[in-house]
Parts: structure tokens; C-alpha cells; sequence
């Protein structure tokens, strides 16, 4: 979806904070909002429902609030959808429907956790590849209102592809529950492809695509 | 459980709970977040605990030493970036540094001619693994807007300069793959071991936002 998310390329928005945006965490809810996302509480989800969740955020909302206070909002939004609590429980911040307290690990126990989630999305499919590195593609010039990665200022350009990742999930169908799988590429643009011809001829960008998203 | 809580994967209905939630609950993050972890630890999806750990972790833990000790080790064992460059989420196996968003990693070189830099346009995707928490200008929307259309005022901005006959390529992380660059080793750290080396990485150097590491 061409959405508040897809930031590439906009303009206005003034000065990177290089010097006061350095910290990980500014406040301690953002700790706490970091350990409730590693510990996995959304249950029933891809990763692409996640994303996409944050997509559909009141737009102003998008822009005003900060990195995790995005992911609070979107995990609310989650944990009501997938029926896990309901409105009227995020309100009094209680849950009416108490579950069996969860066994709290060890920094250990939780280390050996976090190695486990290293995810390979990639998936062995029949199709071969259509394209190969060094082959020039064109992407589409439009998306629909759906979850997609190809961001808007990489749509309708020609770019070359320059490493085949074998098939990966494609976020598109992930984000509607439906885990199928798509040859993947990275593909270079040149600067100017994309920003005309004031930008440094050396210069370019990559974006990884699923076949699906070129013409 | 047969019942387990499932995704509706309704886009509209995604929607029209955050509008639900915009108008209804107060906005202070600190008061959601702490009704969010009492609604978590109350329905029994992980224990208080549990998730001070997930902050220590992050904090004494995982962080950019880990990516810093890679590079450092990319320095000084040629065979070891042969593998780093071949396949970054094997290699860092050998140091038991694999986990969060690091199934995919890609290392990519800085050389006299080219520099590297990393972003997400489309959310803030990071290898956390390898290098911790991002930082918050990472995930602010001038970097995420600007750094794919101009990276030397970016860079600029950092305190970096890039002559113009040097290419940047900047690498828009719009699938699971996450990278990392690897920076190249300054002058005047010949002898040095691995800690000495690592010790001199920065976290920016790592995702393209620092070039020319200072010696001392």
C-alpha cells in the first residue's frame, strides 16, 4: 500500500537527529516495550501482519509517535484482533480472563531463546527462477492497498539484478496468513533511475523484490 | 490450547481498532506500555521477570560489541571474510552471535572506492542480534526519507565526506535480509590484536553512517 509508512524519497523531513538520537532507549518504557516484544506475547501472527498492523495506523499517529511507542499502539491493536483481550480490558488495563502466570526465565535459559530465533524465510519451491543476476528488470508501476515491500520510489524503474536469493516468503501473502513463497532478488538502481539527473553518477540503491513485483 | 488467539489478518479491521484505540485510550506511551506488560503477564504470556531479563540482555549482552569483534576478526583472518562475505548468518555462528534478525545478514565491504550504507524505508529493520538495539536517528523519518535519495547530505550530517568519485550504494532492507558493512581497517594498526581491533569499530561504521575509524 502506498501508505504514511512508505517514508523513501519524501521531502521536508528536516535534519537527521545524529546527535540527540543516539540512544537505544530514551525512557524506561521503551525497555520494557522492547523485552515485551522479544518475548514473544503476539501470538498467531506473521511478521508481515506486524509490519502491515504498523502500516494502518491513524497516519498522524505514524508520523508523531516514536519507534516503540508505534509498536505499543500496534501490539494493542494485535492482542484485540487475534482475541487475545479485549477493548474494554485495554482500557483498565486488566485482563478480565486471567491465564496461568507464564515461568519466568533465566538470562541464560533466555539467551539460548534468542540464538532459536534466528529465522530462515527462505522456501524450496518448483518454479525456477525467471531472471538471474546481471538480467534488467522493470517494477511495477502501482501497487494495491494491500501489504507490499516495494516501496513507491522504486515503482515503474529499471534496475539489475545483482544476487538471487533462492525463493523467500513473500510478505504480501504473509501479511493475509498465507505463507507461499517467491524467488527473490536484489536489484541495484542508479541514482539517477531514480532521482534524475542531479544525482551522483556513481551512486545507487538496492532493494530486495520478489519476482511478482516486476513487470 | 484449541483455542489459541489467531491473527484475523483483516487489514480493515486492523485499522479500525487503531482508530478505536486513537480516540479512546490515552496516548502517554509510558501508560500503555504498563497496561500492555499487566494484560501480557496477566493472561500468562510471560512473566515481569522475564522481561527484565530481555533488558539486561540488551543491555550488558547483545549489543555492537559483537558486530565490532566480527569485523575485528574479518581484519585479521582472511579466510574468516572470505566466509563473512560468502555467508555473514553462518559466520557469525562461530561466535554464537546468531538470533534476532540475523538468519538472513549480509556483510558488505567498504573499499577505497565504494562506501556502503544501510537503511529501511519501509520500517526500521535492523540486525539486533549482531548489533543490538538501533539507534533512535535510525528510526526517525528524516534518515528512513532522505538516505536513499541523498546519502552525501546524510552523510554530511554525520560528519562524513564522501569525494565524488567514490560510489555510494545505499542498501534498502525491504526483505529479510539485514546487513552489515564492514569497514575498512585504518592505518596505523599493524600488530594489533583482536581486542585492540574491535575496540575501534564504531556502531555507525557498521551501518555506513561512519567511514574513516580514528586510531586512538
Amino acid at each position: 500500500m502506498d501508505g504514511i509508512h512508505d517514508l523513501g524519497g519524501k521531502q521536508g523531513h528536516g535534519p537527521v537527529p545524529v546527535q540527540t538520537g543516539d540512544a537505544d532507549f530514551s525512557h524506561d518504557w521503551e525497555r520494557r516495550m522492547w523485552g515485551l516484544a522479544r518475548a514473544g506475547i503476539a501470538r498467531g501472527i506473521t511478521i508481515d501482519w506486524f509490519r502491515h498492523g504498523l502500516e494502518r495506523m491513524v497516519p498522524a499517529d505514524y508520523l508523531s509517535y516514536s519507534y516503540f511507542q508505534k509498536w505499543a499502539s500496534n501490539y494493542l491493536m494485535i492482542m484485540v484482533d487475534n482475541g487475545e483481550i479485549s477493548m474494554d480490558e485495554v482500557l483498565t488495563g486488566h485482563a478480565a480472563r486471567p491465564g496461568s502466570p507464564a515461568a519466568a526465565l533465566s538470562l541464560d535459559e533466555m539467551l539460548e531463546f534468542q540464538r532459536s530465533l534466528c529465522t530462515d524465510f527462505s522456501r524450496q519451491i518448483a518454479t525456477a527462477p525467471a531472471h538471474k543476476p546481471g538480467d534488467q528488470i522493470t517494477t511495477r508501476s502501482h501497487t494495491t492497498a494491500a501489504h507490499s515491500r516495494l516501496p513507491q520510489y522504486a515503482q515503474g524503474r529499471t534496475g539489475t539484478i545483482i544476487a538471487h536469493h533462492g525463493a523467500h516468503l513473500l510478505p504480501d501473502r504473509g501479511a493475509e496468513g498465507i505463507h507461499e513463497a517467491e524467488h527473490l532478488y536484489t536489484v541495484e538502481f542508479t541514482a539517477r533511475e531514480l532521482w534524475g539527473a542531479g544525482a551522483n553518477p556513481k551512486d545507487s540503491v538496492t532493494l530486495e523484490l520478489w519476482e511478482s513485483y516486476f513487470v | 490450547m484449541s483455542n489459541d488467539p489467531k491473527a484475523s489478518f483483516d487489514s480493515e479491521k486492523a485499522a479500525e481498532i487503531h482508530r478505536h484505540l486513537h480516540s479512546h485510550l490515552p496516548s502517554d506511551p509510558a501508560l500503555r506500555v504498563k497496561a500492555l506488560e499487566s494484560l501480557a503477564v496477566e493472561r500468562g504470556l510471560v512473566a515481569s521477570e522475564t522481561i527484565d531479563r530481555w533488558v539486561e540482555a540488551y543491555s550488558e549482552h547483545i549489543g555492537p560489541k559483537r558486530g565490532a569483534r566480527v569485523v575485528a576478526r574479518s581484519w585479521l583472518d582472511p579466510t574468516f571474510r572470505t566466509r563473512l562475505l560468502e555467508n555473514a548468518a553462518e559466520a557469525i555462528k562461530e561466535f554464537g552471535f546468531e538470533g534476532n534478525a540475523t538468519g538472513h545478514l549480509k556483510a558488505v565491504e567498504n573499499t577505497d572506492t565504494q562506501h556502503n550504507l544501510v537503511v529501511c524505508t519501509l520500517c526500521s529493520c535492523y540486525p539486533f542480534s549482531i548489533l543490538g538495539m538501533s539507534p533512535a536517528w535510525y528510526k526517525s523519518a528524516a534518515y528512513r526519507s532522505r538516505a536513499v535519495r541523498e546519502p552525501r547530505a546524510v552523510l554530511a550530517e554525520f560528519g562524513v565526506t564522501i569525494s565524488d568519485d567514490t560510489a555510494i550504494r545505499v542498501w534498502d532492507s525491504t526483505a529479510e535480509l539485514r546487513y552489515i558493512v564492514i569497514p575498512q581497517r585504518p592505518a596505523g594498526t599493524e600488530g594489533w590484536d583482536e581486542d585492540q581491533l574491535a575496540a575501534i569499530v564504531t556502531r555507525n561504521a557498521m551501518i555506513g553512517t561512519d567511514r574513516d575509524l580514528k586510531v586512538n
